[in-house]
């Protein structure tokens, strides 16, 4: 597949990446024969219908899964080959994660949510709370600190998941439909903050999205349709 | 601990569920310290029986008499450093439930034999110059609240069916925790010359120190074959022995604490097991998120079983708690169980089966939660 290949070496490169699933005796083909690269500082939207790989690739590129074949290089690090030990420590230096459903630990009020990635640091208890009211700071949320996921929207879950994606300075953000579960309104401000990170604070994203209106705001769309890439839209 | 806010958070997010099971584990390691203080009543007094001390009784049967003449003979075998005989006085202080033992004996052969008896030496000698003269263990005197020149009335339904009466002159203690302060001690001379003339000269048993405890058993056999094939023949044996075979006529007590107790962290096990397999079913998907975020497998491993471990020394630290203050309190059947006490080695174990229970519990969902794979993980929220 020829695209437009982005300027400079990229952050994210991924070639030839197959991935099937055993389910039984049955192979479920996800990913065929993929490549994609991302540059840094890029915010990079993958859209897809349902069903379409958006979550596997978005997983190969976070180091949660290994593809079947092909190679998955972030940073100039191969990151196909790492064991579950090396991803784990990889993951924790490397990548912030934002889900569809906020997933905050619903026993920790927001600032020991945004704590959780820190505490694989060696930054003392005083160093981690300066980070993490450094993150709230930059997701607004700096007068909800002590609030419990349970009594926040879902706009602020999700911004406090955001704060917790970032407080670590991560080499790349991976956000699986951060918008999907909430209205326009509070959408639109998780996509702003998504902007502004990237735009302000150089942040490179990622973002699968099945949302035009979500897709509209990165600065390049991929398109996935039965694990291949169909199209690439640059703005 | 940098973790230890997520680990309580996790313990304490379903209260009552928590609470239930805290309450069972509480429950058992509660019957766990008062049936160890049971058994300690019952068998405690072999581990602290004297090991240079031989008891001499009837061939027949404890019930059956001595001659008191028997102590000249005995002091004669070679190998005996000391003799001193009780008799089982049997008798009871106003109420029959006010049981407690009660002996005579001479106190210038009795309190060196025993030495884990503490007597001011002010009061052996008020004790030595006074016939009507007892003294009592600190157990009992506080019991019923006596002193010092205190007359107490004991009536004996076995010697002479009447009321005897003794003047208090001494309380004792004990040397060691769980020495018997319970029996009182009245003098075998005023005894001997108030019971009917019949029943004079006799005693119940003996006890004999032996010079080398090594070879106890050696003078045991030379103390029987002294007495063969005269009207009172004798069986020697160890004070431990003697004891044991006190216990054992209770039935095999270790073995029934030990299956009441097994039957019981059985069900424990059960409770807890479920409660943990259920804490980590219902957290998959946070525990997804944990992984994605960079806790390696060994970490969610440990915060799962560290979870169970405070869940079960929660618990068991509690129940213990409370089973020592119940038995700090002392016998509480008033006279039946003198040497009721929890052990600090039944404690100790007590603690140990708290921090299996938690290993054993956990262990499971904690191997669960760490091949969670990660991705699938993050599918089942
Ligand atoms: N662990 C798995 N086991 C089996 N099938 C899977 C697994 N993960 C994903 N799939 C399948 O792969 C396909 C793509 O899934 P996914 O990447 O989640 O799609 P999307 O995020 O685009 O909706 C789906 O058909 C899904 O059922
Ligand atoms: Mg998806």
């Amino acid at each position: 597949m020829s695209q437009p290949q982005p300027i400079g070496s990229p952050l994210v490169h991924i070639a030839g990446v197959e991935k099937y699933f055993q389910r039984g005796a049955e192979k479920i083909h996800v990913l065929a024969e993929l490549n994609l690269a991302v540059a840094p500082g890029e915010f990079l939207a993958l859209m897809g219908p349902s069903g379409s790989g958006k979550s596997t690739l978005l997983n190969l590129i976070g180091g949660l899964d290994r593809p079947t074949k092909g190679t998955v290089t972030v940073a100039g690090e191969r990151i196909d080959q790492l064991s579950d030990r090396q991803l784990a420590d990889w993951r924790a230096r490397h990548i912030g994660f934002v889900f569809q459903l906020y997933n905050l630990m619903p026993v920790l009020n927001a600032e020991r949510n945004v704590e959780l990635p820190l505490l694989l640091t060696h930054l003392n208890a005083a160093q981690r709370a300066q980070h993490v009211a450094a993150a709230l700071a930059l997701v607004g949320l700096s007068h909800r600190a002590k609030h419990f996921p349970r009594t926040l929207s879902g706009g602020e879950q999700q911004r406090v998941g955001i704060a917790r994606g970032i407080v670590t300075d991560p080499t790349l953000l991976l956000c699986d439909e951060p918008t999907g579960d909430l209205d326009r309104k509070a959408g639109d401000e998780i996509l702003d903050l998504l902007c502004a990170l990237n735009r302000e604070h150089g942040k490179t994203i990622v973002m699968v999205t099945h949302d035009p209106h979500a897709s509209a705001r990165a600065s390049r769309t991929v398109h996935l349709f039965k694990g291949q890439i169909t199209n690439e839209a640059v703005k | 601990m940098k973790f230890a806010h997520l680990i309580w958070g996790n313990l304490t997010r379903k209260k009552l569920r928590t609470t239930l099971t805290l309450l069972s584990i509480l429950v058992a390691f509660v019957l766990y310290g008062i049936l160890c203080a049971v058994k300690q009543a019952l068998i405690g007094g072999v581990e602290l029986a004297g090991a240079d001390r031989l008891v001499v009784r009837h061939k027949v049967s404890i019930i059956q008499l001595l001659p008191e003449s028997y102590q000249a003979r005995m002091e004669k075998i070679p190998g005996v450093a000391a003799v001193a005989h009780q008799t089982w006085f049997g008798g009871v202080y106003q109420d029959p439930k006010n049981f407690f033992m009660q002996s005579p004996v001479v106190p210038e052969d009795f309190m060196p034999m025993f030495p884990e008896f503490l007597l001011p030496p002010d009061q052996l000698k008020a004790w030595q110059q006074t016939r009507t003269g007892a003294i009592v263990g600190r157990n009992t005197a506080d019991r019923f609240k006596w002193k010092l020149g205190d007359k107490i009335p004991i009536m004996s339904p076995i010697w002479g069916q009447r009321n005897w009466e003794f003047d208090l002159v001494g309380i004792y203690d004990g040397a060691k925790k769980g020495t018997d302060t319970t029996p009182m001690f009245f003098r075998f001379d005023f005894f001997n010359e108030s019971r009917s003339e019949r029943a004079r000269g006799y005693v119940g048993w003996y006890a004999i120190r032996v010079k080398d405890p090594a070879a106890a058993a050696e003078v045991a056999k030379r103390v029987d074959a002294e007495f063969e094939n005269s009207p009172a023949e004798t069986r020697t044996e160890p004070e431990g022995a003697f004891v044991q075979g006190f216990a054992n006529q209770m039935g095999n007590i270790a073995l029934i604490v030990a299956s009441i107790l097994a039957a019981v962290f059985f069900t424990i096990l059960l409770v807890t097991g479920s409660t943990m397999s259920q804490a980590v079913r219902e957290r998959i998907g946070e525990l997804g998120v944990l992984k994605a975020i960079g806790f390696t497998n060994g970490q969610l491993l440990g915060f799962v079983l560290a979870e169970s471990c405070l869940l079960a020394l929660l618990g068991g630290g509690l129940g213990l708690g409370l089973a020592w203050l119940f038995a700090a309190r002392g016998d509480p059947t008033g006279g039946m169980l003198p040497l009721f006490h929890l052990s600090t080695g039944d404690l100790v174990t007590g603690v140990a089966i708290a921090l299996a229970l938690g290993l054993l519990t956990g262990i499971f969902p904690a191997l669960t939660a760490m091949r969670l794979r990660v991705a699938d993980a993050l599918r089942r929220m």
